[in-house]
């Protein structure tokens, strides 16, 4: 379960997220939508810490969040897998390797990662490319591994930065379907998007923000921002070019 | 031990990647501990001069008439040992002084055969626990009864003294300068090597490394280039002093009274020092560096 109780964060030209008051329960899938610079990739990094609340609480397994100490703050992300926009593979490390090194990282043994590897990749369906580097894949193929990176340490959340925002719509629907299914399995899934026609088919709970406010929050929602917002705004599509999503 | 392995691996293949700066701030750092190997052979030379002449000077002759009794003479010297900051005092016969001459003029002492009488007084020597006490004492020992003369030079030693302190201070001054440079000079080749992999690091952040998983590599990294500068620096100082030793070493002593510090000594804690001083440098420079990427 996470809780986010009067968060807001500012910075020092804008607002980034104000009062938001929000429980997600655990293994819910929410899209967190809204308009350029509205605040969502703020509510997800906080979650994350990696920015500090100026003031509330993100209760948390427990715990919250915005009072956890810097060495804390490692094991409460290994709790969490992150997809971005941009993939962010690293280009010199085989698609093995870039799974792996997660599991390194967060101090598994040689074994485990030799056993665990090879099933996150059947996982997503793409066991026969282990040796391949990332630019000798397809664009949706780097995108499952990016989910396979995220998965393989078996967080409790899966925050997804506009895990489509790059992909032609064919290519996005095998992600969000992947997505799915790691939801099914228990996972919470966060995901932060711009695109109406995968919001409306979802049928998930939809939680939108603008001016850092959340101004709506529908259990079987669809992509609009308030009521009598612009029926033409969601033509964006894709993504707007401005958009501040957290790249690496 | 496998996150230790996987360093220092890593921190291997990123010397490799960067050879270029790597072999730059090699010789910059090897170059400014060179001078600084220099101005720690000074240092250490004039601390060992400094003690010699404190050693050497930490007698005071007290010189008496001719005509004092033993009974007097004892006297004397018990009040003296009475005194505070005497270690002790000896008392030395015109005859002894003679022969401690002769000892000492070795093979010339023929020379002093010719003399018809003995022109040395009888004295008591003092040895005194600090060179600060002294000039009471001698003020003390002056006006007592049977006192011909006071010998001390206290003025030479006082500046002897205050030229060394000053050097001291000024090569201390010029190391720890020395050693900030390189730090900065490192702090910079390392910050080459973390920008070259900042998204890497990011997504190690994000994934939930630890600031010190992340920082292993780059610290192994700093330390090797400290390690191998400093080791490098302190072959050439060893050798430059060595030459030195060998080709002025008489000289100085016959100067100076008190010789170089010995090789032995000086290359081995030039070595521990060095060693420690590269490692330490290597580990400041690349924890500086990282800071940035690793505010949060």
């Amino acid at each position: 379960m996470i809780e986010y109780i009067d968060v807001s964060k500012s910075y020092e030209n804008n607002v980034g997220v104000e009062d938001v008051n929000v429980r997600i329960e655990d293994g819910e899938f929410v899209f967190l939508v809204g308009p350029s610079g509205a605040g969502k990739s703020t509510f997800v990094k906080l979650l994350l810490k990696l920015l500090d609340a100026d003031k509330g609480e993100i209760l948390y397994k427990g715990y919250d969040v915005t009072r956890l100490k810097p060495r804390q703050v490692p094991q409460h992300r290994r709790s969490m897998g992150i997809v971005f926009q941009d993939f962010s593979l690293l280009p010199k490390k085989t698609v093995y390797e870039n799974i792996a090194f997660a599991m390194e990282i967060v101090g598994k043994r040689k074994r485990t990662v030799h056993r665990h590897v090879p099933q996150i990749l059947e996982l997503v369906g793409l066991a026969g490319e282990a040796r391949k580097y990332p630019h000798q894949i397809s664009i949706g193929e780097q995108q499952r591994i990016a989910v396979a990176r995220a998965i393989v340490n078996s967080p409790d959340v899966l925050i997804a930065d506009e895990p489509t925002g790059n992909l032609d719509p064919e290519t996005g629907w095998e992600i969000m379907r992947l997505l799915e299914q790691i939801n099914k399995r228990g996972t919470t899934v966060i995901m932060v998007t711009h695109s109406r026609e995968i919001v409306n088919t979802m049928n998930k709970r939809v939680i939108a923000i603008k001016d850092g406010k959340i101004v709506r929050d529908e259990a079987e929602g669809s992509y609009r921002i308030t009521s009598d917002d612009d029926p033409l705004a969601g033509l964006m599509g894709g993504r707007s070019p401005d958009e501040g999503a957290f790249r690496i | 031990m496998t996150g230790l392995l996987l360093s220092i691996k890593q921190a291997f293949s990123q010397i490799n990647r960067n050879k270029a700066m790597s072999i730059a701030s090699f010789f910059s750092i090897a170059a400014i501990m060179l001078v600084l190997g220099v101005f720690f052979i000074i240092v250490v030379n004039i601390n060992n001069l400094s003690e010699g002449v404190k050693r050497d000077f930490d007698e005071i002759q007290v010189y008496l008439l001719d005509d004092v009794e033993k009974a007097q003479i004892n006297q004397i010297s018990d009040t003296i040992n009475g005194m505070a900051g005497v270690t002790k005092s000896r008392y030395l016969s015109k005859a002894q002084a003679l022969q401690e001459w002769k000892t000492k003029w070795g093979d010339n002492a023929g020379l002093l055969d010719s003399l018809k009488e003995n022109p040395l007084p009888n004295s008591i020597i003092i040895t005194i626990e600090n060179l600060e006490s002294a000039s009471e004492i001698v003020t003390k020992v002056r006006v007592m009864e049977g006192v011909e003369k006071v010998n001390y030079s206290q003025d030479t030693v006082d500046k002897l003294l205050r030229v060394t302190n000053f050097i001291q201070i000024g090569a201390l001054i010029v190391i720890v300068f020395l050693i900030i440079i390189s730090i900065l000079v490192l702090s910079n080749t390392i910050k080459l090597t973390v920008v070259a992999r900042e998204r890497e690091i990011t997504i190690m952040r994000y994934v939930g490394a630890t600031n010190w998983y992340i920082r292993g590599p780059f610290l192994l990294e700093g330390m090797f280039i400290g390690f191998i500068s400093a080791l490098v620096s302190a072959g050439l100082v060893s050798a430059f002093y060595h030459f030195i030793v060998n080709e002025f070493g008489m000289n100085f002593v016959l100067i100076l009274s008190t010789g170089f510090v010995s090789q032995k000594f000086l290359i081995t804690n030039l070595l521990i020092i060095f060693l420690s001083l590269g490692i330490s440098i290597g580990a400041c420079g690349s924890i500086i560096s990282m800071r940035r990427f690793l505010a949060r």
